[in-house]
């Protein structure tokens, strides 16, 4: 998904059109004003509807009712009710990576190196597409028809089967059921982010491992794995920033029921109900910080990764 | 060809199970409003209800102003940053990365406290203002969406040389972006216009904290008081968001491809 910008910066970067820059306008003395004016747009919207409204947050997490400096609101997220909200949010976002990854990964393998008919991998594609833009509030409604008390297979299971899933502990409104959910948009945004990587590792290296003598089983542990391992791991870091920072599913589905972090904030900005705004900020910062030092570790590791798979 | 390996199979039945699923129980329990049979009943309720067709105007007016708006931001800067400026290429690609990093709740709780009421810009204070806001943050939501479809475009024509001709023939630069470059990079506009509207037209975090009509407002509401209708909103929704990724599927198709100078 984002493979595109960097050859572009890549193409770019070729000597060839840099010199066709140089002659025209001439780097050495500098660029004319008129080419910033047509960037100037993007960049004043940029800070005015990005950077600054994010800074503002920032910098009130350390401004206290006073509206002096003070490390009081980051302190005080450390109440019981905002520390469960933030294990929660961890734990829903991790499971949701880790079996959104995995699932996603054997899916992608299968349709690329399962020598499946090649209808089949472009119907993926096309599917995982729509899916991962499948989130928010409908996909809330549809996995309550599915898995909610008179969903489908709630009721199938029951009726059929005579085995009562939320008997036997199952909640859609819970930890298991809104990671369910949201590998709905998981799953797909790993095969799209993936399909690449694995496409980039060469039949010749099969090759060369079973001239070799080495088992399948060997080629992906000593060859296919460890090619992969920096874009999984990106891949991983991403999906958990992507569900952290979700909160429509969550609301459509478990209403206030479930306290992950945004839920709380939504719930903060619509009523300061924590009764202290610095601290809604310093909400909002820990989630800027969490979700930024995931981003951070995928953009890091995908650059470092597609070395290897050009 | 070897044959299919039969774990491909398995691994490809069990997703299409997951992700099958789902849509078939949505689909069959908004078809069941009526004990017993099917009908088509909840279709119906929704899309006669007058706060459906209202939000749903809202959000497509506002998916569309979001994507001129949008368009006007992001083609000047890609076509500038590829022709005359690389060296801010760095700036503005972290800049389109920036939406992926900030969660949108983030960003609608700095606007709420940006441009609110007693602020030096008080956007919050007039239905226009916040509209326009609404708008604002959805363009930053799909700025790296619409930054690569233009990107992307303006990769597959030649830049430099249509730039050339048009300003040989007498063009200034207002018309070369106008009726030279974007005719040029039209279908890759489009394909980012539509992932813009499959994003914006459900978008519920935004809308619902700036107190905006919008639908994914009213599909949340509807969620909070009744059975069979949200499913029915469901398949509309999903039925939209397979349209828009279909629409980009066919539009890559009609590509252009004049290649780039390889000098």
């Amino acid at each position: 998904m984002s493979n595109n910008t960097d050859s572009a910066a890549a193409n770019t970067a070729t000597p060839a059109s840099a010199g066709v820059v140089l002659s025209r306008s001439g780097v050495f003395t500098g660029v004319r004003w008129g080419d910033y004016l047509g960037v100037a747009p993007f960049l004043i919207f940029a800070v005015m509807f990005l950077v600054v409204p994010t800074l503002y947050l920032v910098v009130g997490a350390f401004i206290g009712r006073d509206g002096t400096f003070t490390f009081q609101n980051i302190v005080d997220l450390g109440t019981p009710q905002i520390v469960s909200s933030f294990w929660i949010s961890i734990r829903i976002s991790t499971a949701s990576a880790l079996l959104g990854s995995l699932f996603g990964l054997l899916i992608a393998l299968a349709i690329i190196r399962g020598r499946l008919p090649s209808a089949i991998r472009s119907t993926v594609m096309t599917f995982s597409g729509v899916a991962s833009n499948f989130a928010g509030i409908p996909l809330a409604f549809a996995f309550l028809s599915t898995l909610g008390r008179l969903g489908l297979i709630t009721v199938i299971l029951k009726t059929v089967f005579g085995f009562d899933m939320y008997k036997a502990g199952f909640n859609i409104l819970s930890f298991w059921g809104l990671t369910i959910t949201y590998c709905y948009f998981q799953i797909p945004l790993m095969i799209l982010i993936i399909a690449p990587a694995i496409d980039g590792l060469k039949k010749e290296w099969n090759e060369a491992a079973a001239t070799l003598g080495a088992t399948p089983y060997q080629f992906w542990r000593y060859v296919g794995l460890p090619i992969l391992w920096p874009n999984l791991l990106g891949t991983i870091s991403l999906l958990f920033a992507n569900a952290f920072g979700a909160i429509a599913t969550a609301y459509a589905l478990t209403g206030s029921s479930l306290n992950i972090v945004p839920i709380v904030l939504y719930a903060q900005i619509r009523g300061d109900v924590l009764n202290n705004p610095g601290l809604g900020a310093a909400l909002a910062l820990g989630m800027i910080v969490i979700t930024a030092v995931a981003n951070v570790i995928y953009l890091v590791i995908r650059t470092r990764a597609e070395r290897w798979l050009k | 060809m070897k044959r299919s390996k039969l774990w491909a199979w398995i691994i490809l039945i069990l997703g299409a199970l997951y992700f099958l699923l789902p849509l078939v129980a949505t689909l069959l329990f908004s078809l069941s409003i009526r004990r017993g049979t099917y009908s088509l009943d909840a279709y119906t309720n929704v899309v006669q209800a007058p706060a459906f067709q209202q939000t749903f105007t809202f959000s497509l007016v506002v998916g569309v102003a979001t994507i001129v708006v949008g368009l006007l931001i992001v083609v000047p800067a890609a076509y500038f940053v590829r022709l005359r400026a690389p060296q801010l290429r760095p700036i503005i690609e972290f800049v389109t990365l920036l939406p992926l990093i900030i969660p949108p709740i983030i960003l609608v709780f700095g606007y709420i406290r940006m441009y609110n009421s007693s602020s030096l810009l008080p956007l919050t204070n007039t239905a226009l203002g916040t509209n326009i806001l609404l708008t604002l943050a959805y363009v930053a939501l799909a700025l790296p969406y619409m930054y690569r479809a233009v990107d992307t475009g303006l990769r597959t024509i030649d830049v430099q040389t249509l730039t050339e001709a048009a300003n040989i023939l007498g063009a200034n630069t207002l018309t070369i972006l106008v009726r030279v470059i974007f005719p040029n990079i039209i279908v890759a506009v489009l394909s980012g216009a539509f992932l813009t509207l499959a994003i914006v037209i459900g978008e519920f975090t935004i809308a619902s904290l700036l107190n905006r009509p919008a639908f994914g407002v009213y599909m949340q509401n509807v969620g909070a008081n009744r059975a069979f209708e949200p499913a029915a909103l469901a398949v509309i929704s999903f039925v939209i968001t397979w349209i828009a990724m279909g629409m980009i599927q066919l539009l890559a198709r009609f590509a252009p491809k004049t290649a780039p100078r390889t000098d």
